[in-house]
């Protein structure tokens, strides 16, 4: 077999930074599309509750115009949390991060690829669960105000969450990463006012829950939903993305 | 007229977990030679080029192609070779490869550089299904596609088959001739007397002895040299 022969002499050069970060965000967004654990995670959860909901959910009295704005809530929940963290707990652990940092990459530059394959695919999945729950007859209450509130909202979960899923994984091992995300997935998605509203939960557990980020995003999509938005969750949501990004700032670990 | 070092550490002290990795670890690789970093394992050959790439915190001076360690303009201009991974488990070698490519702005083809190191026929494989060798021949290609000033190759042949080795062996010296800065941590002395032009032989985060391959094996073989510089710290 002949082998290509290579000029070997040094030519470094950093490409430009926009170039980098794109290069960066595709690669991890079609590696997490190709994830079967992620795409249950992304799609087939969030989708099947949706389609379950809309067909049957007005046997045990679910809203139908809140219900969609919940499964909305899940799917970012679920891509910016839980499989950020598992997936950068790989990263970790398989020396990724520890390899890039050897390379134009800049920390800055990985941190907002993620970000940007991070939201394409929350982005991807708002569309779809949206498109889903209209043909399904979701006809929610669009007015200017709200729906520029729920994507404010969306996108301060999303720092939220992101920050919380990157400390977790800076932190922890990869395969005890996995299991605590997937657990906080399952709890927070059960028993933390994302899906089901406030209202339906004790009335002493209401002040709790509506503190916490997933409750601020979960009741500020479904208000949006029909019309009407708290500021007071978009502040409180503000300042978890601000406490987060600072605790992921320290947490952090690049190598396992 | 000398060349300034490529690499330069001085007194460098790294502690993990409150045990002491490196232990005033002091010593320079020039541009366009082969420098040998030998130890036994958990020598802190890892832990040197963690340093050299800014991912553990330490005390001493470390600079690397004039910058200090960790500075983004060194950072590009390097190529690594990571002792094990160092991908997606789910990547195959091209995609990763082509990705590595377009962060930096002239890099190998693609093609030509897969076909050099020998990857074409697993080139569509994901990455965990490919051999330890194949691993490590996806990661050196990796560190070679930035067209890198100098690279850190740890462990380079370690899984890799006799023809796989021999081929990276040449491989390594080409880059010399080119121009490429190398260092190569290793415990394989076969390797490191085949190709290093100038030996470090460290041992409990410290180098012991260095030289040229010819001095150190002057009167005994560098297996022998490594041996007796060795083994302190264990």
């Amino acid at each position: 077999m002949t082998r290509a022969t290579l000029d070997l002499s040094p030519s470094p050069g950093a490409a430009p930074r926009a170039r980098r970060i794109l290069a960066h965000a595709r690669t991890e967004a079609s590696l997490l599309l190709r994830n079967g654990e992620q795409l249950l995670l992304a799609l087939v959860i969030p989708l099947g509750l949706l389609v379950a909901g809309m067909l049957f959910g007005d046997r045990i009295g679910l809203d139908p115009v809140a219900f969609p704005a919940s499964v909305l809530a899940l799917a970012l929940w679920s891509t910016s949390f839980t499989s950020l963290a598992i997936t950068t707990a790989f990263e970790r652990r398989y020396g990724v991060l520890e390899r890039l940092v050897a390379t134009p990459l800049t920390r800055s530059d990985l941190i907002t690829g993620k970000a940007l394959a991070s939201a394409s695919i929350a982005g991807g999945q708002v569309l779809l669960v949206a498109v889903v729950a209209v043909a399904l007859g979701w006809r929610p209450e669009v007015q200017p105000l709200p729906l520029l509130g729920a994507v404010v909202a969306a996108v301060l979960a999303l720092v939220a969450f992101a920050s919380f899923a990157l400390a977790l994984a800076g932190r922890l091992r990869a395969e005890a990463t996995l299991a605590v995300a997937n657990l906080i997935y399952l709890v927070v998605a059960a028993g933390g006012a994302l899906v089901l509203p406030l209202a339906s939960y004790p009335a002493w557990a209401q002040p709790l829950l509506a503190a916490l980020p997933p409750a601020q995003l979960g009741e500020t999509l479904r208000g949006a939903a029909s019309g009407s938005v708290s500021p007071l969750h978009l502040v409180g949501l503000a300042l978890w993305a601000a406490v987060a990004l600072l605790v992921a700032r320290k947490a952090f670990r690049w190598t396992s | 007229m000398l060349d300034s070092p490529a690499l330069a550490l001085a007194g460098v002290e790294v502690s993990l977990g409150g045990r002491r990795v490196l232990d005033g670890l002091t010593f320079t690789a020039s541009p366009g030679v082969v420098t040998g970093l030998l130890g036994p394992n958990g020598a802190g050959k890892t832990t040197t080029i963690r340093v050299l790439t800014g991912l553990v915190p330490f005390r001493g001076e470390a600079r690397v192609l004039g910058h200090p360690a960790g500075d983004p303009d060194a950072l590009a201009r390097l190529g690594l070779m990571p002792q094990s991974t160092g991908a997606w488990s789910g990547i195959r070698p091209l995609e990763l490869l082509r990705y590595l490519a377009n962060l930096y702005t002239h890099p190998h083809d693609v093609d030509a550089l897969t076909e050099a190191l020998g990857i074409t026929a697993f080139a569509r494989t994901p990455y965990r299904r490919l051999s330890g060798g194949q691993q490590q021949a996806v990661n050196l290609a990796g560190a070679l596609v930035g067209r890198p000033e100098f690279v850190l190759l740890d462990e380079p042949t370690a899984g890799m088959d006799p023809h796989a080795r021999r081929r990276t062996w040449t491989l390594i010296r080409q880059l010399a001739d080119a121009g490429v800065g190398v260092l190569l941590t290793t415990h394989a002395m076969d390797e490191a007397a085949h190709l290093a032009d100038h030996v470090w032989i460290m041992d409990a985060g410290r180098i012991t002895v260095d030289g040229t391959v010819a001095d150190l094996t002057a009167t005994e073989s560098l297996e022998d040299v490594f041996l007796r510089h060795t083994g302190t710290g264990a």
